[in-house]
């Protein structure tokens, strides 16, 4: 076990450094550079700023530079904002991202789980119908949709009532997370609903199913401690996968409900071209999701000793 | 039957031997081949069926739409900004503008406070008022939802130094719609004052002979008057907040998402099958290596390289970004398609008939060709339907954060993201497009859901 998680760790630390290289290049053949562009300067100023920021020396020695400055945990400074280093604006706003990003991980893993046992049970009967219809429809609606429909029920309904049942945008309180978080699952939720299902499927006529039914066990029991724990295993593989599509999909769902996350700020930041935000964020989530990818792996090997064995 | 007290009758006929019936021995119904079957098992899915006819619907919409509706999709119509489909679009036709001296017209003498000086149409509303004596003057506001109890007056549009009676004409974007006009009454800080009326205005549409004439909007040889009806160009499911077709700008969106959606999974898909069969035919050092490469793909945050692709080629204005996209999607997917095509051809190179084809001589070349690739072809197909609706999708999430296809080229992403802005007013900038973007990506997955049933059982139990 041991050895397989510093095999793990290894490979995802090269994976880091292929991401980390990536952008580099990738920003670098970017067309125009972070000096152009606004005001025409003089050249002397402009080969002060090149020195400055290192931009004068061949691309070798930036790559080294670049790598030894993230190593050592620097992601430089904003080009946009005065003032800002790319850790502070990590450090503020990556919080408000995983706080929204975990209740929706929760949301997804807790109600796809749920949802896809019942249909499992209730097979070709009219509640697993309903909910596998829902999650077709879970499934081809586009994030953005489901944040907007939701804002647009929300209005309705807080109209409706006439007080203020959840805030329709913001940040700051357990009442803004809510809407966001269902929003942002929901995709996710459905997805997991799909395999839950299918996986429970498999086993619900299994051989140990009907020992532990033969010998008296009340469903209760084999619900929770048979069909569930066994019908779970292909729902953890997947978690990787629908965190990196989580965290992803909440640039869109930040950007719609005025959350001040990074992912709103990457988008931004893209959209105004700040080069050492995007490269600092890029390799920042880049490393999270890998290294997410692994926990979920090791926490597979945990939960099911079969993996352990090989 | 028959009873025990009547025996049966016999006749000798009964004790010769049967005839031998050649038919019965031979194979009656036609043999149906893979595809055949596959086909067959696809017509009895109704769920699959009516996907792809919304596919092959969602195609002609696409490429035969814009040669029934020519409207361009780019065209501004000024009269008729967001407008819902099905809204009135009549106008009435009146004088060109002429300068007011602050004279109400015939049929609005009288009357006293905040009051219209002549019919408000859209394009003048203009204004007449009393003096309030003890005032150091008014402003003037507008606003589209009625003024309540908490003074929401809405935009100022003119401040009066003195508060005699005066007048105004409002001549800023006028749409046909319901008006409040506020005239509020200030104090000696010109602060607020607790004193103002408020207006309630109907402006009706209305256009000017010579732009009825200039816009084509009738047969040249129609005589028309003053006080005359007339159409505005028709816009079937409305417009968007430039005043831009939404029917024809849907046509186009489509072929952008559509173009992007089919043609990017094809590429990759192809890639990923050269890629995976070299791999897994080869195997040995050199299948390691190149999986250990396709690793190292699959691991790069997907949507971000994507954003950082679209950054690198720089779209500029009037570029489109659609081959950038499309690029960066073949180059980021096709890691999935070569594992997958990998794992079934190492599963299929330990086959029996692959040994006797080798047997009799086949070349490596023919062994692919020939065994190989028509055996993944249903698993490959399988994943080809399920990669459009994931393409469409990172095509509307690039579109809708606004790194994707850049103004004024329409995709469906793009006007989710314009609709959005205007979602609470006008609902259907937003629905329209995020509906065809649901529908498709429902079409596509209902649509690899049966093709999976169809073509490959094993697969089934795998969803």
């Amino acid at each position: 076990m041991w050895q397989y998680t510093l095999k793990r760790l290894a490979q995802g630390l090269v994976t880091v450094w292929f991401i980390a290289t990536a952008t580099f290049l990738a920003m670098h053949n970017v067309p125009g550079d972070p000096l152009s562009g606004g005001r025409a300067i003089s050249p002397e100023i402009r080969a002060n700023l090149e020195a400055r920021y290192g931009l004068d020396k061949p691309l070798g020695e930036q790559y080294v530079l670049y790598l030894g400055n993230f190593l050592r945990g620097d992601f430089g400074i904003s080009f946009t904002q005065q003032n800002r280093q790319v850790n502070d604006i990590i450090r503020e706003h990556f919080p408000v991202s995983a706080t929204l990003g975990i209740l929706a991980v929760l949301f997804a893993a807790l109600g796809g789980v749920l949802w896809g046992a019942l249909t499992a049970l209730y097979r070709n009967r009219l509640p697993d119908t309903i909910i596998m219809f829902l999650v077709i429809l879970g499934i081809s609606v586009p994030s953005f949709v489901f944040a907007a429909l939701g804002q647009l029920a929300l209005v309705n309904v807080n109209a409706l009532l006439g007080v203020s049942l959840l805030p329709v945008a913001g940040w700051g309180e357990v009442s803004h997370m809510i809407l966001p978080a269902l929003v942002l699952g929901m995709g996710t939720m459905a997805y997991l609903t799909r395999l839950m299902r299918s996986s429970m499927l498999e086993i619900i006529h299994a051989d140990y199913i009907r020992t532990a039914r033969a010998k008296g066990l009340p469903p209760a029991r084999i619900f929770t401690r048979h069909q569930l724990r066994n019908a779970i295993l292909p729902v953890v593989t997947v978690l990787g996968p629908a965190i990196a599509a989580i965290t992803t999909g909440g640039f869109v769902v930040e950007l719609v409900f005025a959350i001040p996350g990074l992912g709103r700020y990457f988008v931004q930041a893209v959209q105004q071209l700040d080069y050492t935000v995007i490269m600092g964020t890029t390799v920042f989530y880049g490393a999270f999701l890998v290294f997410m990818v692994i926990v979920v792996d090791l926490l597979y090997g945990w939960i099911d000793p079969r993996v352990r064995v090989q | 039957m028959t009873t025990p007290n009547t025996p049966p009758v016999l006749s000798p006929e009964d004790f010769l031997p049967l005839q031998v019936r050649p038919d019965a021995y031979g194979i009656t119904r036609p043999s149906r081949s893979y595809w055949q079957d596959a086909w067959a098992r696809l017509r009895r899915n109704r769920r699959a069926m009516l996907s792809l006819w919304i596919i092959i619907a969602l195609l002609s919409f696409a490429l035969l739409g814009p040669l029934l509706w020519t409207v361009d999709p780019a065209r501004q119509d000024i009269d008729q900004i967001s407008q819902a489909p099905g809204a009135d679009r009549s106008a009435t036709i009146v004088a060109p503008y002429v300068a007011w001296n602050g004279m109400a017209t015939a049929g609005f003498e009288g009357g006293s406070g905040l009051r219209l000086a002549a019919a408000a149409n859209s394009q003048v509303v203009r204004l007449l008022w009393d003096a309030v004596p003890g005032m150091q003057g008014f402003r003037l506001y507008r606003n589209v939802f009625p003024v309540d109890g908490d003074m929401a007056f809405g935009l100022p549009i003119a401040e009066f130094p003195d508060s005699d009676a005066g007048f105004y004409e409002d001549r800023l974007d006028l749409r046909p719609d319901t008006y409040y006009y506020s005239l509020v009454a200030l104090d000696e800080d010109r602060a607020l004052s607790s004193q103002y009326e408020v207006l309630e205005v109907e402006v009706t549409r209305v256009i000017t002979l010579d732009e009825v004439r200039t816009r084509a909007l009738v047969p040249a040889e129609r005589v028309l008057a003053e006080g005359d009806e007339v159409l505005l160009g028709l816009h079937p499911l409305g417009t968007d907040y430039l005043g831009r077709d939404m029917l024809s700008r849907l046509m186009a969106g489509a072929r952008v998402s559509l173009f992007i959606g089919i043609v990017a999974p094809l590429l990759y898909v192809l890639l990923g099958v050269l890629y995976g069969s070299t791999a897994g035919f080869l195997g040995g050092r050199v299948d390691q290596w190149m999986m250990r490469f396709a690793d190292f793909v699959v691991a790069l945050p997907f949507l971000l390289f994507m954003i950082l692709f679209q950054v690198v080629f720089g779209i500029g204005p009037g570029e489109s970004g659609i081959l950038p996209m499309l690029l960066a999607l073949v180059v980021l997917a096709w890691p999935a398609t070569a594992r997958l095509v990998r794992g079934q051809v190492l599963q299929i190179r330990q086959e029996a008939y692959i040994s006797a084809s080798r047997l009799l001589g086949a070349p490596s070349w023919y062994l692919v060709l020939r065994h190989m690739i028509p055996n993944t072809l249903g698993v490959i197909l399988v994943t080809l339907t399920f990669a459009v609706p994931s393409a469409i999708f990172t095509e509307a999430f690039l579109s809708f954060i606004g790194m994707g296809v850049a103004p004024p080229t329409a995709s469906w992403g793009s006007m989710s993201n314009e609709g959005l802005a205007t979602m609470l007013t006008h609902p259907h900038e937003l629905i329209f497009p995020a509906l065809f973007i649901s529908v498709t990506v429902l079409a596509f997955n209902l649509l690899g859901d049966g093709l999976r049933d169809a073509l490959d059982a094993r697969m089934r139990s795998l969803e």
